[in-house]
């Protein structure tokens, strides 16, 4: 094997590099992980040999350039690794030893890998470090930069998780029928909480890590072209989309956020809008009973269709919100509710609203940052000030940060 | 894989059954005993029912001498009030199991050592 001593591609700047090679990774991580996980069918020895494979590519490629094929150059690191540390461990060393390359895993391989990744017998944490590592082909220490973490909080986390993989007899497979949507949802919930991390990130380091964005993105579209029928993971998948249009417009160059109702709308993504409505409208055609994701995707369509903050069709957003609230009951859904309710009924009724959230929500900085904007609407400068001051102080992002500093000042 | 069922009461439980006719009892443990007969073969071992934690007596060993104090080994409303070992093909069917047991509210999984 010489692929690697075959560089292509050779760097330019090191932010590119850094693009091409996170991509060139995820593509093939997955798929290596899959094959070597039929292979062995030992998921922490797969995965164990996948890491390594993929640290010695972080490693070597930036100075080398990418090989031709990188899947091929992966797979002949991974393989010469195991032969040398499953040395104990006749049977894998013989079984890895007769592989060659190119193998051909099955289009569900990567599928089954997301079930076990998330399954619910593991910790929520462990679900999202294992499926950036397995299915995305991070390494440990990137997903505890971008978790702002300590490295050795996310190993632990992965070792604990691969333990109980094996020992509590977690399986390999899709699950069934009559199981698949609970599962499922459990998936999206995972990439949920991944896209909302990297979107908003609510820790200190960086308010914008865009890094986790794209990964939730990419598996969001391979888990749609695994389950081309599942119209909830289309309905992430154009959720995620419809944010990302509107990235260049919603951070000033220094770093500052503006508000949707500031925002300069001839810098969205229009294109991207466009697509990704019309996948919108097609899944709803095709599907009656738009679950959670597609109600919260139409939400953000209904803002990405409007040419101006004034033209919001906030009816339309009330009544997408109402029906969101009978499939998720929970306070965080009626808060997002009282904003259309201020444009459809008043900023009186949106206070009322709010006020019956003061008790599950008074830890949350969203909370007292719509509080201020509504208590200013009405006029009571007083209290919308010090409802400012709360959310200030609840709040770790430094962008949120900037933007209720500024409203305190002025 | 062999996995240890155990079967927690919690005080509303236990209210509920309390409450119960003793017409509904005796659909409830009708519920319980086709539970039994429909997972007949994956059970391997399995214990009756409890008595309740006001029954139980604990002994601690791991002090110079052995101490023996009333009551169950944790204090709290959730006690566990039955045991059965299953033979399952993994954790998903054992999943599976779990969710149509009819009764009692909580139920930890655990494999057995192999």
């Amino acid at each position: 094997m010489t692929d690697h001593l075959d560089p292509v591609r050779p760097f330019a700047a090191d932010e590119p590099a850094a693009d091409e090679l996170a991509r060139v990774v995820r593509e093939h991580a997955g798929r290596l992980a899959a094959s070597l996980m039929s292979l062995l069918g030992d998921f922490s020895a797969a995965e164990d040999l996948v890491q390594d494979a993929v640290e010695s590519a972080l490693r070597r490629w930036p100075e080398e350039g990418i090989p031709e094929r990188p899947d091929a150059w992966l797979f002949t690191v991974a393989r010469r690794r195991g032969l040398d540390v499953l040395r104990r461990q006749e049977n894998y060393r013989t079984k890895l030893a007769q592989l060659q390359w190119p193998v051909r895993p099955a289009p569900d391989d990567r599928l089954r890998l997301i079930f076990i990744c998330c399954h619910p017998a593991l910790a929520r944490q462990a679900q999202i470090a294992l499926t950036l590592r397995v299915v995305c082909g991070l390494t440990t220490a990137q997903i505890a930069a971008a978790f702002v973490v300590p490295e050795s909080t996310v190993a632990q986390r992965i070792t604990r998780a691969k333990r109980k993989i094996a020992d509590a007899g977690i399986p390999y497979r899709i699950p069934r029928d009559d199981e698949l949507a609970e599962r499922l949802s459990e998936v999206l919930t995972v990439i949920y909480l991944l896209f909302n991390e990297g979107y908003l990130s609510s820790t200190a380091e960086r308010a914008h890590s865009r890094d986790l964005v794209d990964d939730a993105e990419w598996l969001t579209a391979l888990l749609a072209g695994l389950l081309p029928n599942e119209p909830e993971v289309t309905g992430l998948l154009v959720l995620i989309r419809l944010h990302r249009a509107r990235v260049a417009a919603r951070f000033t160059s220094d770093g500052h956020i503006v508000l949707l109702q500031d925002q300069t709308r001839a810098r969205w993504d229009h294109a991207a809008i466009a697509d990704a409505t019309a996948l919108l409208t097609r899944t709803a055609r095709r599907h009656h009973s738009p679950g959670p994701y597609q109600l919260q995707a139409a939400i953000a369509a209904c803002h990405c269709e409007a040419a101006t903050w004034a033209e919001t069709d906030w009816e339309q957003i009330l009544v997408l919100y109402n029906m969101l609230l009978l499939l998720q009951p929970n306070a965080v859904t009626r808060l997002h509710r009282t904003v259309a309710v201020r444009y459809v009924e008043g900023v009186h009724a949106a206070l009322t609203e709010l006020e019956g959230l003061q008790e599950t929500l008074g830890k949350y900085a969203l909370f007292y940052a719509t509080r201020a904007e509504l208590l200013r609407a009405s006029g009571r400068n007083a209290e919308a000030h010090q409802a400012d001051e709360q959310a200030l102080a609840l709040t770790a992002n430094p962008a949120q940060h900037d933007l209720l500093r500024d409203r305190l000042s002025s | 894989m062999k996995y240890v069922l155990m079967f927690v009461d919690t005080e509303e439980f236990a209210k509920e059954v309390e409450a119960m006719s003793p017409a509904e009892l005796e659909a409830a443990y009708e519920r319980v005993n086709q539970w039994f007969v429909d997972n007949a073969d994956r059970i391997t071992a399995r214990t009756g029912k409890l008595q309740g934690a006001a029954t139980a007596t604990t002994v601690r060993l791991d002090g110079p001498e052995p101490v023996t104090t009333d009551g169950p080994f944790i204090e709290g409303k959730e006690v566990v009030s039955g045991v059965i070992e299953i033979d399952v093909e993994d954790l998903d069917e054992a999943l599976r199991m779990v969710k149509t047991w009819p009764a009692c509210p909580v139920i930890e999984i655990r494999p057995v050592v192999a």
